[in-house]
Order: structure tokens, then C-alpha cells, then sequence
């Protein structure tokens, strides 16, 4: 980056020091920061320049895509296909599958009234299977609201994912949380947090907390958005994952959109990815698109996070295909040929089922019966959800603090007593009993 | 934004040697500052469970912005004493993350003014998450720092968050006034499962209060959601805590003096959950009661407390109706002559007293 010239400096440094033997000057010189050249401040050590020059966002070369596959699921280096075996990919696939139907089917419910919200994940899926594939079940993860398919892969269920949506008795969030707030303890996956990029720097707390325990072998994992990027906390979050060296990998889907708000207007620099090499992070720019190229992102981060106790930014470029949510329609703020030319070209359920068959795994057949079982699967799930009680009443008064205090203990048996004497008021046959 | 200049600090502590403060008499158990009380409850507890820890804006090497965390870097090291850069939204973030995956970490605010940079994590993500995440999240996290006016620091520098903090369901909330309550709250708060905020008072750090044998001990906790009975008196209650505690008892020492008026000194100790149960007590003992606090009036703790007792029996208790002395509803003036009327003092409680007693002082008296 730097000029160096160094070649005419010596010269003059001679003729300096000649000068001074002959001048009958006694004023003794004082001693230059660095000797003149490399200057050694507490705040940066770098070299001194007679000519100024701004430095911004044109001055350095936008940081390069890593990709495994073309467009047409071909592997453009042999070296860098994985080393999956068939079922491991075909369940990758399944699952990228069966996330698309589950988006389509209860972002319909929204929309008949079963659910009161939802959030689809099109164009994203890559960057979900792609990414869990390549963490531990042990890795912690803290995700933005729009990584639906992480929770899938490590196991949790359409039927618990659904009963959070329609907030019924099974529903291991107990009903607290509105849609797609998922989380599973069991799971290793961070109840969803509903605040921006709060979950950053938690995430480098969560992974600080983890690098204390001797032989620590897990790394945690947190998503956020384009949009949620711009948050303080994302800047602290990256500050402090650097400076307090935590094993943590930050995940970057940047899908062009926030909202409305489109990357122009939400930053000026080369995206994320820039950020993470000025706050002192190893940094990877990839191709969200391309399962493949994110699983192989991922899971060299994983090792280098864990192995070193460093952190790594991945900034995985996508496209949101879906409205951002069933509060919002896109079309609003941009144009159908944009999303159709995403949705046709760069789909990563597509680039994906290609290479799954020019390696013979996958064709038309298991393709049609595995959509109609997935697609079945969540049709049959939802209908068991709205049967299903909502949680028991007395959900509302738990976990507010570890041990019930006295007046909630109070208000809950005036509760119980109110309940007991005018039940046919109150709708009960909805909620479980004791 | 922060104030961290030590000639400001100077400035607070050459004021401080003006003020007078009500302290036991007996100062023969040994004497110990607040400041001591806390460090030695942060030290003890991090002996006693390797998870907890402190970090902050100069916690560690510079020995804590007013001392609290002396000596803990050099015994503990960079391991349980950290010191952040300048983003509190950052770092009690990282502390709720910390909370999150199993430790106990003790979050220092440089003064609770600047926790509201911070303030959505200490709600959203400490004091809502067990609840959000169907009690499988605990988040045993302690937020802590000086809280309330110093001494000329000004509108920015000097905000009470008793009332905003104790509004929230999740959260706990304790006030200290002498050493012993901030020693044994302090231990309670970091051995707690659930979120405390513990607001502590600048002015008081550097004040000796006795300390019991009992308080000395490293087991010694004090239960949180209990309020103490400072002085007994049977003519009128009056609640406070922090600082106003120390208004309080100078007032009750004037009035039982010059008016023969014995006043109920009720330190709540913890603000929430708030210890009606002691109010209620002293209500029916005294029927008469003031409410002392350094925060502004409207949606404050005083207002909090006038509101349970009109909605409880100890309404009839009462043959007068209760006043609360507040600070002055502006923001805080930086002249010392004006900020000395802003915060409520002894003269403004006696004041108090003396009105809602009414005319009934002669009937008070001669009981």
C-alpha cells in the first residue's frame, strides 16, 4: 500500500551528517520519532510521508467473493469442493427444502389470520445450511431473526418451530415470544432477541466466557444483518472480539435490503467485510449463494476462531428475495424484474440441487416426492398447532425472576380464586390446566 | 461525556470535607468507608466463585474511577478484571453475553447517567431474558456505580435511575446507605440468580460507618427486598434510602431536638421488590408519613409508595396525607448555591414534617 523510496533518503542523511560536522552551530538536534522514517506512536506505528493524501473508500480494491460453485452447480476449483459424504449433502439439501415450504406455507397463515407474524428466508438458505453444516452441535449460536434453517439443520422440528408461531401449550418458548423468535437450550441456540444487533456483543461476552475454560473446543456463532450492521453495538461487538481475543465467528448476511433501505443508503464503504480488517478481524467475503463456499468459509473460521482464540468476520453477499416480513411489501421499493432475476439466476436451492445431481445424488423423482413430504410435513403440523392448547394462564406470572416474588405469588392465587369463582367469563377450555 | 478528571474529583472532595454527615456515634467498632465495603464485598465474592468478575471503563489498572475496585487487578489479573474501551452499550453487552453462557459478571457504570447508552441492554437483554427465553436463560449479572447527584457536575452527571430501574418487572434494584448495607447487599446481589442493579451514592463512598462483627464476616449477606428501621420514632415515618437516609436521619435528629418530634426512619434498602410490609408497620405505628428521595418528583419512588399505601389498609392509617420530598423538578443546576436547593435536604424534611404534622404537633407532643 505504501510508497517506499528509500533509495535518495540515504544520500541526504550522508550529506546531513557532513553538514553538521562543518557548522559551527552547538545547538544539539533533538531526536526524531522513529528515526525520521517509521514513526512509532501509541496509536499506530506507520511511516511518515511529505505528501498528503486521502485515503477512502476507492482506495483499496473491494474485498473478492470466494466461491465454490458457478451458477449452474458447477465446481470451478476442484481443490475447494468439500469433503461431504452423500447423506450429509442430501440432508443439507432436504432441509434447505424444507425451509422454503415451511417459509411459503406459514407465510400464508399470516396471512389468512392463523399466526399473527412471520418472517420468510428466501434466498438465504445457502448461507444457513452452509454455515451450520460446518459448526459443532456444541457452538453456541446467536442469531437476527432470519436464520430459520440453522435452527432446522441442528434439529429442532417443523412441529416445534410451528408451535412457537402459533404460541400454543407445546411451544418450548411457552408462548412468550411473537413468531419466529425461536430458541432451544437443548439446541445450543440463543432465544432470539427481537432489539437490532444486541445479540453481537453478547455473542463476544458468550465467546470470552467460553475461551476461559481450559481445552475450550467451542466457538459461538453470531448472524446479523446488513442493516442490524450499522447498530453501535455492531462496532463495539467487533472492538471487543478483537481486543479481548474471542473465539467467536461473526456472520454477516448481507442480502441488499433492510427493510427498504437498500446498501446504498445504509453504508458507504466496501460493505462489511471492510470493517473487520480496520477493527484488527480476520476477514472472509463470500458468495451467500453458494452453499458450498460458505460451508467451507465457515468451517475454516471455526477451526482458525477456536485454535487461536481469534475472531472472524464472514460477510456472506445474498440476496432477500422475500418481503422482509408479513408487515411489509416490497414491491413498495423495488422493481419485480430485480427479484425475479435473483430468484431465477442465483437461487441457492438451485445451484445447489445441480451439483447434488451431476454427482448422481438427487433427480426429478426425489426431487417431486421429497417436496410433497415436506410440504406435507408442515401442512399436517399446522393443523395440529391450531388444535393445541394455548400455554396454561399462570405462564404469564413465571420466569420473571428466578424465584416467584411474594406479590406475584399473591396476585397469581387472587388469580386462581377469581378464575375458580366466574370460570365462564374467561375463555379456559383454550388454555392448558394445571 | 464521562467525567474522569481527577482535578474534578478533587474539587468533589474538598467540597465533601464541608458537609456534615449523620454517622453513629459510636465509632468504636471499627470504622469503615462505603468504598471499603464494596471493595471488600467485590473481593470477597470473587474469591469465593471463580465465575465472577468485573469489567468497566478504568476498573483495573487505574483502580476504579472512584476507587471501588482498588487493589483487584493486581490480585485477580486480566482474567476477572477488565478493563473496556468506551461504549457502555458495548460493554454491558458483552456482560449480558457473558451472563448468558454461565458467568457472573459484575458490570461498573461509571455513573448510572451513562448507563443510558446501555439502558437497552440492561432491559431488553438482562432484565427480560429469562422470561423471554422461558426460564432457560438465567442472566446473574449485577449492573453497579454511583447513581444520583455528586457535588457540580451538573444536569448530565447528577440523575437519580431509582425510578426508572425499580419500573421494570425482571430487574432488581438496591439502594445502599451505610457500609453494612452496601457490603451485604452488594454480596447478595452478585450471588443472586436474577439481574440487580445496585445504585450506589458517590458522596457517601467516602464516608466511615461502623461495622459489626457480624458484617465483617465473609458469609455476612443482607437479604434483598428487606428494609431496615433505622431509627424508631413514633410520631411520623419517614421512607427513604441512599443518600436520602442520610437527609433523613439529620432531619429526625433536628426535629427530635428542637420540637420534641420522634421520627421513624425506615431505610428501604432495596427499592425493588420494595419491603412494604416494614412501611405498612411503621404507618400503623405512627399514622403519619413522608417519603424522601433525591429524584424528581413525578413517577418517582415516593409516588410509587403513596400509591401502595392508598391502595392497601394502611390508607386508613393515615390522619394526614403523605407528602414526598423529592429533588426539584428541574434538571441539575451547576451553580452551588442552586444545586444545594435542588437536592433535598434536612431544612426541606423538617419542613415536611412539620406541615403534614400540621397543627397536631402540641397533640403529638404531649403523647
Amino acid at each position: 500500500m505504501a510508497l517506499k523510496t528509500g533509495a535518495s533518503f540515504v544520500k541526504l542523511n550522508a550529506f546531513r551528517r557532513a553538514a553538521r560536522l562543518l557548522s559551527t552551530r552547538t545547538r544539539p538536534e533533538t531526536a526524531q520519532n522513529g528515526g525520521g522514517k517509521i514513526a512509532e506512536f501509541p496509536g499506530a506505528r506507520a511511516p511518515y510521508v511529505s505528501e498528503m493524501k486521502f485515503f477512502n473508500e476507492t482506495s483499496y480494491e473491494p474485498i473478492p467473493i470466494y466461491r465454490v460453485m458457478d451458477n449452474n452447480g458447477q465446481i470451478i476449483d476442484k481443490n475447494e469442493e468439500p469433503n461431504l459424504d452423500k447423506a450429509t449433502l442430501i440432508n443439507m439439501y432436504k432441509t434447505m427444502v424444507q425451509l422454503s415450504h415451511m417459509d411459503k406455507i406459514l407465510y400464508e397463515s399470516q396471512r389468512q389470520g392463523r399466526i399473527s407474524f412471520y418472517m420468510t428466508n428466501y434466498g438465504e438458505e445457502g448461507i444457513h445450511i452452509g454455515s451450520a453444516s460446518a459448526l459443532s452441535p456444541k457452538d453456541l449460536v446467536f442469531s437476527q431473526y432470519r436464520e430459520v434453517g440453522v435452527f432446522l439443520y441442528r434439529g429442532m422440528t417443523v412441529t416445534e418451530l410451528v408451535n412457537q408461531c402459533y404460541g400454543n401449550c407445546e411451544d418450548p418458548g411457552k408462548g412468550r415470544q411473537m413468531p419466529v423468535h425461536y430458541g432451544s437450550k437443548h439446541h445450543n441456540m440463543v432465544t432470539i432477541s427481537s432489539p437490532l444487533g444486541t445479540q453481537m456483543p453478547q455473542a463476544v461476552g458468550a465467546a470470552y466466557a467460553y475461551k476461559r475454560v481450559p481445552n475450550n473446543d467451542r466457538c459461538v456463532i453470531c448472524y446479523f444483518g446488513d442493516g442490524a450492521a450499522s447498530e453501535g453495538d455492531a462496532h463495539a461487538a467487533f472492538n471487543f472480539a478483537a481486543t479481548l481475543d474471542c473465539p467467536v465467528i461473526m456472520l454477516c448476511r448481507n442480502n441488499g435490503y433492510a427493510i427498504s433501505t437498500p446498501t446504498s443508503e445504509q453504508y458507504r464503504g466496501d460493505g462489511i467485510a471492510s470493517r473487520g480488517p480496520a477493527l484488527g478481524l480476520h476477514t472472509l467475503r463470500v458468495d451467500g449463494t453458494d452453499t458450498l463456499a460458505v460451508h467451507n468459509a465457515v468451517k475454516r473460521a471455526r477451526d482458525f476462531t477456536v485454535a487461536n482464540n481469534k475472531p472472524v468476520l464472514i460477510e456472506a453477499m445474498a440476496y432477500r428475495v422475500g418481503h422482509h416480513s408479513t408487515s411489509d411489501d416490497s414491491s413498495a421499493y423495488r422493481s419485480v424484474e430485480e427479484i425475479q432475476k435473483w430468484t431465477k439466476d442465483e437461487s441457492p436451492l438451485q445451484k445447489f440441487k445441480l451439483y447434488l445431481e451431476h454427482k448422481g445424488y438427487w433427480d426429478a423423482e426425489t426431487e417431486k416426492a421429497w417436496s410433497k413430504e415436506a410440504r406435507d410435513t408442515v401442512v399436517r403440523t399446522m393443523q395440529e398447532a391450531e388444535k393445541k392448547k394455548k400455554p396454561n394462564w399462570k405462564e404469564m406470572l413465571e420466569d420473571v425472576y428466578y424465584e416467584m416474588p411474594p406479590r406475584l405469588q399473591k396476585q397469581m392465587k387472587q388469580m386462581e380464586e377469581h378464575l375458580k369463582k366466574y370460570p365462564e367469563h374467561y375463555p379456559l377450555n383454550q388454555h392448558e390446566s394445571d | 461525556m464521562a467525567l474522569k478528571s481527577s482535578p474534578a474529583v478533587l474539587g468533589m472532595l474538598t467540597r465533601l470535607s464541608r458537609r456534615s454527615f449523620a454517622t453513629s456515634k459510636a465509632l468504636a467498632s471499627k470504622p469503615v468507608t462505603v468504598r471499603d465495603a464494596l471493595n471488600q464485598a467485590i473481593d470477597e465474592e470473587m474469591e469465593r466463585d471463580e465465575k465472577v468478575f468485573v469489567l468497566g471503563e478504568e476498573v483495573a489498572q487505574y483502580d476504579g474511577a472512584y476507587k471501588v475496585t482498588r487493589g483487584l487487578w493486581k490480585k485477580y489479573g486480566d482474567k476477572r478484571v477488565i478493563d473496556t474501551p468506551i461504549t457502555e452499550a458495548g460493554f454491558a453487552g458483552i456482560a449480558v453475553g457473558a451472563a448468558f453462557a454461565g458467568l457472573k459478571p459484575i458490570c461498573e457504570f461509571m455513573t448510572f447517567n451513562f448507563s443510558m447508552q446501555a439502558i437497552d441492554h440492561i432491559i431488553n437483554s438482562a432484565a427480560k431474558t429469562f422470561y423471554m427465553s422461558a426460564g432457560t436463560v438465567p442472566v446473574p449479572i449485577v449492573f453497579r456505580g454511583p447513581n444520583g447527584a455528586a457535588s457540580g457536575v451538573a444536569a448530565q452527571h447528577s440523575q437519580c435511575f431509582g425510578a426508572w430501574y425499580s419500573h421494570c418487572p425482571g430487574l432488581k434494584v438496591l439502594m445502599p446507605y451505610s457500609a453494612e448495607d452496601a457490603k451485604g447487599l452488594l454480596k447478595a446481589a452478585i450471588r443472586d440468580p436474577d439481574p440487580v442493579v445496585m445504585l450506589e451514592d458517590e458522596i457517601m463512598y467516602g464516608i466511615p460507618f461502623p461495622m459489626s462483627d457480624e458484617a465483617q464476616s465473609k458469609d455476612f449477606v443482607l437479604p434483598i427486598g428487606k428494609a431496615k428501621v433505622e431509627r424508631e420514632g413514633r410520631h411520623i415515618t419517614l421512607v427513604c434510602a441512599g443518600r436520602g437516609t442520610d437527609t433523613a436521619l439529620k432531619a429526625a435528629e433536628q426535629l427530635a431536638g428542637s420540637k420534641g418530634i420522634e421520627c421513624e426512619v425506615v431505610n428501604l434498602r432495596t427499592i425493588r421488590p420494595m419491603d412494604f410490609d416494614t412501611i405498612a408497620r411503621s404507618i400503623a405505628k405512627t399514622h403519619h408519613l413522608i417519603t424522601v428521595e433525591q429524584g424528581w418528583p413525578q413517577s418517582g419512588i415516593g409516588a410509587e409508595i403513596c400509591a401502595r399505601v392508598m391502595e392497601s389498609p394502611s390508607f386508613f392509617e393515615l390522619d394526614a396525607p403523605v407528602w414526598r420530598v423529592c429533588g426539584a423538578d428541574v434538571p441539575m443546576p451547576y451553580a452551588r448555591t442552586l444545586e444545594a436547593h435542588a437536592v433535598p435536604g434536612p431544612a426541606d424534611v423538617v419542613d415536611a414534617v412539620t406541615n403534614v404534622l400540621g397543627n397536631k404537633i402540641s397533640a403529638v407532643q404531649a403523647q
